[in-house]
C-alpha cells in the first residue's frame, strides 16, 4: 500500500492537517501536500481511467508531465475539469472527483474496451467509422461522445477574477531549479532587469530532493541563500507558481501565474497572465524522466523513479512497501537508496545494462540491494495495483526467469530535456547519442527582431544532467544573456557544484529488446490516449512514416499532456520500425502553452460586463431608462425602438413610424461620424474622396456625398457641410467614422503628403439630435433662438446659433422625407438638450424613435443605406446614383474602376422598389428566381432583396432590391423565394413609396 | 454653460488605488507645424506650460500640453476657457496651415491614484511602465484593454488617463477592476 | 507578436497597438491608366518568403502610417521609416544587403 512515512517530507507540515474529499469520501492530508501526495498517503492509488480503454490508472509522475491522474476540481462556479493532481496544491475543503468512467472509478463498464483492444488498433476510428457517411454524424459520433472524453465542461459561469500584466525585462529566466537560480543570480548581479519564474510553489527543482553539494553546502541551503539574495535585489523579480508557458516572436513571453488556486479564500484574482517583452530569455526548464516500455507499464503502482523519490523526500509518502526499480541509468539508483534508507523494501534493481560502475551503484550494493544487470521486466502483473513483476533477459524475447512480488515499480528510461520553450519560436534540436536525448542546438536558436538568437537554454534543459556543469551552465547563460541585453555590471564568481560519479546510460526503447506482439500490445507509450508500442509499429507498417502523420494516426502525444512522457519513446519505436536513425525521423512540433492554461487567464478582465467596450452616447442613459430595445451598431448600442408598457417591439416601431410622419419624432443621431477637414487643399482633397464635387459647395450649404474605394465599390455616404472657406464637415455613417477617418489619413499621409489638409474626428464632441416631423419647426421655435424658418434656413443648408440656451449648429437635412433638422450641441450638453426638446415637444406630440423607424422612414422614401443596399460589391450606378458621379472631375477614388468592363456591363442588377402582390413583407435577403438551373444544379436568380419592412404608413410590406435590368422592367411581376420553399409574386415598382414629389420636407 | 456634464459626472471607485473621473476638462486638439515659433508661443500663452518634446506632457497647474504626434498637440485648459483659448490660437496662427478643434466633450479624463497605480496601468497597457522607463512627464498613447487611450503621470502615484467619451464607462470600470485586483508587487 | 519602432513617435510599439496596412510603395494608377496597369495596382501583390516592405499604422498610438522592412521568414526587422517616400532609404537597403546580399523586391535591390 501507499502510505505516509514517519521521518521524511520536507514540504509538508505534519502539525497542520488539511481535510478534503475525493469522490465524496472525506480524507485528510497535510499542509504542503499536493492532491497527488495526499491521495497516495490515503492509499488512493487508483485515480482515473484512460481515455480509450478505460483502464485503471494511478499517478505516474510528480509534476506537470502527469498524463493519468486528472480530476474534476471544485463545484458550481469553481468547477474545473482535467486538473492534474500532481500540480494541485492541497487546501482545506478541496473537493475532487475522478473522471472518464461510468458508473464508478472502481467499476467501469467502459473497461470492456480493453478486451476489445485487439479490435481497436491505431487508426481504428478512421477505418471503422468512415462508411456509410451519414452514420458518422448520427450514430458513431454521438455514441463515441458518450463513452469517451475527459472531464465535463463546466455548466456554471466562473465568477473568479483574472488579469493580465504587461512588463518589459532584460532577462527572463524560466525555471527555479539550480540552473535557473544561478542564471538569475548572474544576470541580477550585472544590474539587468530580471524576472525569474518557477511553475511550482517551491524552488530548487531536483537538487533539493537529491541534495548534491553546492559551494560546499547542501543544495537546499544554497537554494535558500540564493533566493534570499535575489529577493534582495531591486532589479530582480522572482515569482513562484508562475509557469513560463509560451515563447513567441520578438521576445514575447506568456507566463501563467496561479495566484489563489492553492488558497481559494484569498481575495485576489485567481490567475494572472504575464505578457512579457524580454530582450533575452534563459530557459532552465529541467528535464522529464522517460518511462520504459514494457508490458503492463500502465498498471497503477508503476511510476517514474524520480517521482517515487519526490513523493518520499518532499511529501513523506511511500508509493508502496516493496518497490522494484527498473532502469537503464544510474540516477534511478538514488530512488532505491532513498527508499531503502527510509526503511522500505527494495527487492531488486533491474538494470537493463550489461553492467555499469559508479558511486550510486556502489552505495546501493553496500545497502544490500540486489542488482540484476542485463535484465528487464517481461510483464507487470496486477489489475488495479501492481502485485508482482516477471523478470526476463533484456536481450531476449520475454521468457520469464523469475517473478518478484512488489506493489510498486520505479522505472527510469533516462531523461528528456524540456526543450518546449526553446522550440516554440523556432529553436532547433540536436540528438545527443551519448546521453540518448534531444537537446537544444545552441547554433540554431530562435531569432529575434535583430536577427540574433533571443533564447538560451541552461542546465539540465541544455543536456547538462550533472550539478557541477548544470549550475555553471546556468550562471554562464544568465551572465551572457544580461550582457547581450546591454547590462554592464559584473556577474562575479559562479557557484560550484559537485556530483557522484555515474556510469553511462544505455538507451532502452523496448523491454525486453525482442518483445513479442503479446507484450508489445501491452507496453504503453501514451498513457492518457492509450497508445501502445504495437500501435506505432502498425502506423509505420501502414505507411504513416512522417512523425507528424504517425502522431495523428495513432493519437500519440495528442492528449492534454501533449506527449511529455511519450513523444521520445514513440519516436524511437517509429524510427526503429522505419530502420531510420532517431534524428532523421525528428520530433513533432512543440507548441505553446507548455501545459494547458485557463481560458479565463487568456481573456483576463474581458468577461461579463467588461467582455467588450460598449459605446454610449450622452443620451444612452435616458434611452436605457425609457424602454430602449437596443441593437448593436459596431460597438455602439442604438435604440431599435423605445418600447412602452404593453407594447411589443413591433408595436413600438409602428407607433414611432406613424408619429414621426404625423407629429414629431426625435432621433439620437450622435453616433453619426463627423469629420472636420480643413486646409488650403481641403476642397481638392474632398473632390478626390467623394464621387461628386465638394470644392464648389457654398459656405452655409450641405451636399449629400458618396465615397467609393479604389475598386469602385460604395464605401460610405453622408451629408457634407461647408463651414468656411477652408473648412468642411463630413458626416459619415455610424460604422464609418473611424474607418473613413483612417481612410482620409491614409491618403493624406501616404499619397498626397504635400497637400495642406488636416482632418479631425469630432464625432464624440457633438451630440446630434434629429428633430423630425410636421411639428419640427414648431418645437424649435418654441425653444427660441435662431430663425429656423423656410426662408432663413432652407433645405440643405446649415446655421450656427442659439437654440434655447444651447450653442447649436442646425442642419436642415432629411433622411425621412419629413420637415427635419439635425441639431448638434456639445456632448456635455447633449442630455440637457434632449430633455429640453422632450419638454418643449410635449404639446406637439413628441416621441423619440429608434433605428428601425429610421430605416422604415428612409425606405418609404427610397433612400439607400450603406450596408443594406451596399455589400462591398455594389457601385453607385447599381443604385441609380449616376447623378452623384461628377463628370467634371478628371479623377476621384473609384473613378477608374467604374470603367472596368464588369462595372460598365449593362447587365448588372440595379435598384428598384418591390411590392408583393398580396401586401406581405418580403424576407430579408430573398432571391428572385429565374428560369433554369446553374452549373451546380441550383436555381438561377435574377435579383435580391436589400431592404424590406412593414410600413405602417402604407399598411403593407415595402422593399427595395437589386434586380437584373430592374429599372427597365417597371410593372413586371417576378417571384422571390421564401424560407419555407414557396415563392412570393412581387411587382417591380419605383423605389420611392411615399410622398413622391417631396412636398413634406420642403415646407 | 451650467447644464454641461462630463461623461461620468465625477464617478469615483475608492480603494488603495482610487479611480476617479476628472470631470469637465477643456481639451483642444491643435494640428500644425510644431516647430513653428508662433505655435509654440501661443501654446505657452494659453496654458502656461512649457512646450513638450516627443513623448512628453508638460504641466502647469491643471493646464498641460501633451505631444500627440509630430503634427498634433493636445492642449488642456479649464473647460470654460476653451473658446477663449481657441480664439487666441486662431489669432496667433492666422494665415498658417493649422487646425484647432475643441474636443473637450469628445473625451473623458480619469485619474488613477494610489500606491500601485503604476501596476494598475500595466495590467491594461502593453507599455514598459517600469519606473526607470516611464516617469512623471512622460506621455503615451496606446490601448487600455480594448480601447484607445492616452496617459501621463502627474506624480509618482498618479496617472491621468484620457479616453473617448463613448467608452468612458468601460474604461473607468476596467481601471477600477484593475485596482480592485490589488498590487502585483512587481514594480 | 511583433514589436515595431514607430519612426514618428519613437515608441517600440506592440503589434496590438499597430494595424497592418499591406504592401508598401504601391504606385497609384488613376483614370488614364491601362486595364493592365490598373489591375496590377488593385490586385497584384508581392508575397515573398524573405525581404518584404510593408505599410503599418500606429493606430492606437500617434496614428501615423509608416513603412517597415522585414524578413517574412525569420521576422527580422531591418528597419522602419517614414511613409513620405517613394522608395526605402539607402541606409535600410544597405542594412538588408549586409544580411541578405542577393535580395530583390519589386524594382529595389
Amino acid at each position: 500500500m501507499s502510505t505516509r512515512l514517519a521521518n521524511t517530507g520536507r514540504l509538508v507540515n505534519k502539525n497542520k492537517a488539511v481535510s478534503f474529499t475525493f469522490n465524496g469520501k472525506n480524507l485528510s492530508g497535510f499542509d504542503g501536500d499536493t492532491l497527488a501526495s495526499a491521495l497516495l498517503a490515503n492509499d488512493q492509488m487508483l485515480m482515473g481511467r484512460s481515455f480509450k480503454y478505460h483502464r485503471p490508472r494511478g499517478v505516474v509522475a510528480s509534476g506537470a508531465e502527469e498524463p493519468n491522474a486528472l480530476v474534476n476540481l471544485g463545484t458550481g462556479p469553481d468547477f474545473e475539469p482535467n486538473q492534474r493532481v500532481t500540480t494541485t496544491e492541497l487546501y482545506d475543503g478541496l473537493s475532487a472527483t475522478s473522471q472518464n468512467h461510468w458508473p464508478s472509478l472502481e467499476f467501469d463498464v467502459g473497461a470492456v474496451n480493453k478486451h476489445l483492444s485487439r479490435f481497436l488498433p491505431a487508426g481504428f476510428y478512421y477505418k471503422m467509422f468512415i462508411h456509410p457517411r451519414p452514420f458518422w454524424k448520427y450514430v458513431y459520433e454521438p455514441i463515441i461522445r458518450q463513452s469517451a472524453g475527459l472531464g465535463k465542461a463546466p455548466k456554471t459561469r466562473d465568477d473568479d477574477a483574472y488579469e493580465h500584466f504587461n512588463i518589459n525585462v532584460d532577462v527572463m529566466v524560466v525555471g527555479g531549479g539550480i540552473a535557473g537560480l544561478s542564471a538569475a543570480l548572474a544576470a541580477g548581479r550585472t544590474g539587468a532587469r530580471v524576472l525569474l519564474v518557477e511553475q511550482t510553489a517551491h524552488w530548487g527543482g531536483r537538487a533539493v530532493v537529491d541534495q548534491p553539494t553546492i559551494d560546499g553546502t547542501p543544495a537546499e541551503d544554497w537554494v535558500n541563500t540564493t533566493l534570499q539574495a535575489l529577493e534582495g535585489m531591486g532589479n530582480v523579480t522572482v515569482r513562484n507558481r508562475t509557469q513560463g508557458s509560451g515563447v513567441y516572436d520578438h521576445g514575447y513571453v506568456l507566463a501563467y501565474e496561479r495566484i489563489t488556486d492553492h488558497a481559494p479564500d484569498v481575495d485576489a484574482p485567481r490567475h494572472r497572465l504575464w505578457r512579457i517583452r524580454a530582450k533575452q530569455i534563459v530557459t532552465a526548464t529541467g528535464a522529464i524522466e522517460r518511462p520504459l516500455s514494457f508490458a503492463g507499464n500502465d498498471i497503477p503502482g508503476v511510476t517514474l523513479a524520480a517521482a517515487v523519490r519526490d513523493y518520499a523526500v518532499n511529501w513523506g509518502v511511500s508509493m508502496g512497501d516493496r518497490t522494484v526499480v527498473v532502469t537503464n541509468n544510474d540516477d534511478a539508483y538514488r530512488t532505491a537508496i532513498t527508499l531503502k534508507k527510509a526503511g522500505l523494501d527494495v527487492p531488486a534493481i533491474i538494470d537493463a545494462r550489461d553492467g555499469a560502475m559508479g558511486d550510486l551503484i556502489e552505495e546501493a550494493r553496500d545497502l544490500g540491494i540486489r542488482i540484476a544487470f542485463g535484465k528487464g521486466i517481461a510483464k507487470v502483473k496486477g489489475n488495479k495495483r501492481v502485485t508482482s513483476v516477471g523478470i526476463c533477459a533484456q536481450a531476449g524475447e520475454g521468457a520469464e526467469l523469475e517473478e518478484i512480488a512488489c506493489d510498486c515499480v520505479a522505472m527510469s528510461g533516462g531523461w528528456s530535456p524540456v526543450v518546449h520553450l526553446w522550440s516554440h519560436c523556432g529553436g532547433k534540436l540536436v540528438w545527443d547519442d551519448a546521453q540518448a536525448m534531444f537537446r537544444p542546438d545552441a547554433e540554431r536558436p530562435p531569432l529575434g527582431a535583430d536577427g540574433q538568437g533571443f533564447v538560451t537554454t541552461a542546465g539540465i534543459a541544455n543536456g547538462h544532467l550533472f550539478t557541477a556543469e548544470g549550475i555553471a551552465d546556468g550562471f554562464a547563460a544568465g551572465r551572457a544573456a544580461a550582457k547581450t541585453a546591454g547590462a554592464k555590471g559584473k556577474a562575479g564568481d559562479a557557484p560550484a557544484g559537485s556530483d557522484a560519479a555515474e556510469g553511462a546510460i544505455s538507451p532502452v526503447w523496448l523491454m525486453p529488446q525482442g518483445a513479442k506482439q503479446a507484450l508489445r500490445s501491452k507496453a504503453w507509450l501514451d498513457f492518457q490516449n492509450d497508445v501502445k508500442v504495437s500501435d506505432v509499429q502498425l502506423a509505420a507498417q501502414e505507411g504513416f512514416e512522417s512523425v507528424e502523420h504517425a502522431k495523428r494516426y495513432t493519437t500519440l502525444g495528442m492528449a492534454t499532456d501533449q506527449g511529455k512522457l511519450s513523444n521520445i519513446n514513440g519516436l524511437a519505436i517509429l524510427s526503429k520500425s522505419l530502420n531510420a536513425d532517431i534524428p532523421n525521423v525528428g520530433t513533432t512540433t512543440f507548441r505553446p502553452p507548455y501545459t494547458p492554461i485557463s481560458m479565463s487567464s487568456i481573456a483576463g478582465p474581458a468577461k461579463g460586463d467588461l467582455f467588450q467596450p460598449i459605446r454610449l452616447t450622452p443620451i444612452s442613459d435616458w434611452s436605457n431608462a425609457n424602454g430602449a430595445d437596443n441593437e448593436p451598431v459596431g460597438q455602439w448600442r442604438r435604440p431599435y425602438a423605445y418600447v412602452r408598457d404593453g407594447e411589443t417591439v413591433h408595436d413600438a416601431v409602428n407607433r414611432e413610424v406613424k408619429n414621426t410622419r404625423d407629429n414629431l419624432g426625435l432621433l439620437d443621431a450622435s453616433t453619426l461620424g463627423k469629420l472636420i477637414v480643413k486646409g488650403a487643399d481641403a476642397g481638392k482633397f474632398l473632390d478626390m474622396m467623394y464621387t461628386n464635387m465638394m470644392s464648389n459647395l457654398a459656405v452655409g450649404k450641405c451636399r449629400y456625398g458618396l465615397m467609393c474605394t479604389e475598386n469602385g465599390f460604395l464605401s460610405d455616404d453622408g451629408v457634407v457641410a461647408r463651414i468656411d472657406d477652408e473648412t468642411w464637415l463630413c458626416h459619415t455613417t455610424t460604422g464609418g467614422a473611424e474607418r473613413i477617418h483612417a481612410w482620409m489619413e491614409d491618403w493624406l499621409q501616404c499619397e498626397w503628403w504635400d497637400w495642406n489638409v488636416y482632418v479631425a474626428n469630432v464625432t464624440e464632441q457633438l451630440a446630434q439630435i434629429a428633430v423630425v416631423g410636421p411639428n419640427a419647426r414648431k418645437v424649435l421655435e418654441k425653444l427660441g433662438g435662431m430663425d429656423v424658418s423656410k426662408e432663413a434656413l432652407p433645405f440643405m443648408q446649415w446655421r450656427d446659433g442659439k437654440i434655447g440656451d444651447f450653442d447649436a449648429r442646425a442642419y436642415r437635412i432629411s433622411f425621412s422625407g419629413e420637415l427635419s433638422y439635425e441639431i448638434a450641441v456639445p456632448a456635455s450638453q447633449g442630455r440637457a438638450f434632449w430633455d429640453a426638446l422632450l419638454d418643449a415637444g410635449e404639446e406637439f406630440g413628441v416621441m423619440p424613435y429608434g433605428t428601425e423607424c429610421l430605416h422604415i422612414l428612409r425606405a418609404e422614401k427610397g433612400f439607400i443605406m450603406i450596408g443594406d443596399e451596399t455589400d462591398g460589391t455594389v457601385i453607385p450606378q447599381d443604385l441609380n446614383l449616376q447623378w452623384a458621379l461628377s463628370k467634371k472631375k478628371t479623377d476621384y477614388l473609384g473613378k477608374r474602376a467604374h470603367s472596368r468592363s464588369h462595372m460598365a456591363d449593362p447587365n448588372r442588377w440595379k435598384l428598384v422598389g418591390l411590392e408583393t402582390l398580396d401586401g406581405s413583407v418580403l424576407p430579408d435577403g430573398a432571391y428572385a428566381i429565374a428560369e433554369g438551373d446553374n452549373a451546380n444544379g441550383q436555381r438561377n436568380v435574377q435579383g435580391r432583396v436589400t431592404s424590406t419592412y412593414y410600413s405602417a404608413n402604407m399598411d403593407r410590406g415595402i422593399a427595395m432590391g437589386l434586380v437584373h435590368n430592374g429599372p427597365d422592367r417597371m410593372g413586371e411581376v417576378i417571384e422571390f423565394n421564401k424560407v419555407d420553399g414557396g415563392t412570393i409574386k412581387t411587382k417591380i415598382v419605383d423605389q420611392v413609396f411615399y410622398d413622391k414629389d417631396g412636398e413634406k420636407q420642403n415646407v | 454653460m451650467s447644464n454641461a456634464v462630463s461623461a461620468l459626472q465625477g464617478a469615483v471607485a475608492p480603494g488603495e488605488v482610487t479611480v476617479r473621473e476628472g470631470g469637465l476638462q477643456g481639451m483642444i486638439t491643435l494640428r500644425g507645424d510644431l516647430s513653428n515659433a508662433k505655435l509654440k508661443s501661443v501654446c505657452k500663452t494659453v496654458t502656461g506650460a512649457n512646450f513638450p518634446k516627443m513623448g512628453e506632457a508638460k504641466m502647469s497647474g491643471d493646464n498641460a500640453l501633451a505631444w500627440m504626434s509630430p503634427d498634433e498637440m493636445l492642449i488642456l485648459v479649464p473647460h470654460s476657457d476653451v473658446a477663449d483659448a481657441i480664439a487666441k490660437i486662431d489669432k496667433a496662427l492666422k494665415g498658417q496651415h493649422y487646425l484647432a478643434e475643441n474636443l473637450s466633450d469628445a473625451r473623458a479624463i480619469i485619474m488613477v491614484e494610489g500606491t500601485f497605480a503604476r501596476e494598475v496601468m500595466a495590467k491594461l497597457a502593453p507599455v514598459d511602465l517600469h519606473p526607470d522607463t516611464f516617469k512623471p512627464g512622460d506621455f503615451r498613447r496606446t490601448r487600455l484593454g480594448q480601447v484607445a487611450a492616452a496617459f501621463w503621470m502627474k506624480d509618482d502615484d498618479t496617472f491621468a488617463v484620457i479616453c473617448f467619451r463613448s467608452v468612458a464607462d468601460y474604461t473607468f470600470r476596467l481601471l477600477a477592476a484593475g485596482a480592485k485586483g490589488g498590487a502585483v508587487g512587481h514594480f | 507578436m511583433l514589436t515595431l519602432n514607430c519612426p514618428y513617435c519613437g515608441v517600440d510599439a506592440d503589434e496590438t497597438d499597430l494595424h497592418g496596412e499591406g504592401e508598401a510603395h504601391l504606385k497609384r494608377f488613376g483614370p488614364n491608366s491601362t486595364d493592365d496597369e490598373f489591375h496590377d495596382y488593385l490586385f497584384q501583390r508581392q508575397n515573398p518568403k524573405g525581404v518584404h516592405f510593408e505599410r503599418w499604422r500606429h493606430v492606437y498610438g500617434c496614428g501615423k502610417f509608416f513603412h517597415a522592412a522585414r524578413c517574412t521568414a525569420t521576422l527580422e526587422v531591418f528597419g522602419t521609416y517614414l511613409a513620405q517616400t517613394l522608395e526605402p532609404p539607402q541606409d535600410i537597403k544597405d542594412k538588408i544587403t549586409a544580411k541578405r546580399p542577393s535580395w530583390t523586391w519589386g524594382n529595389f535591390s
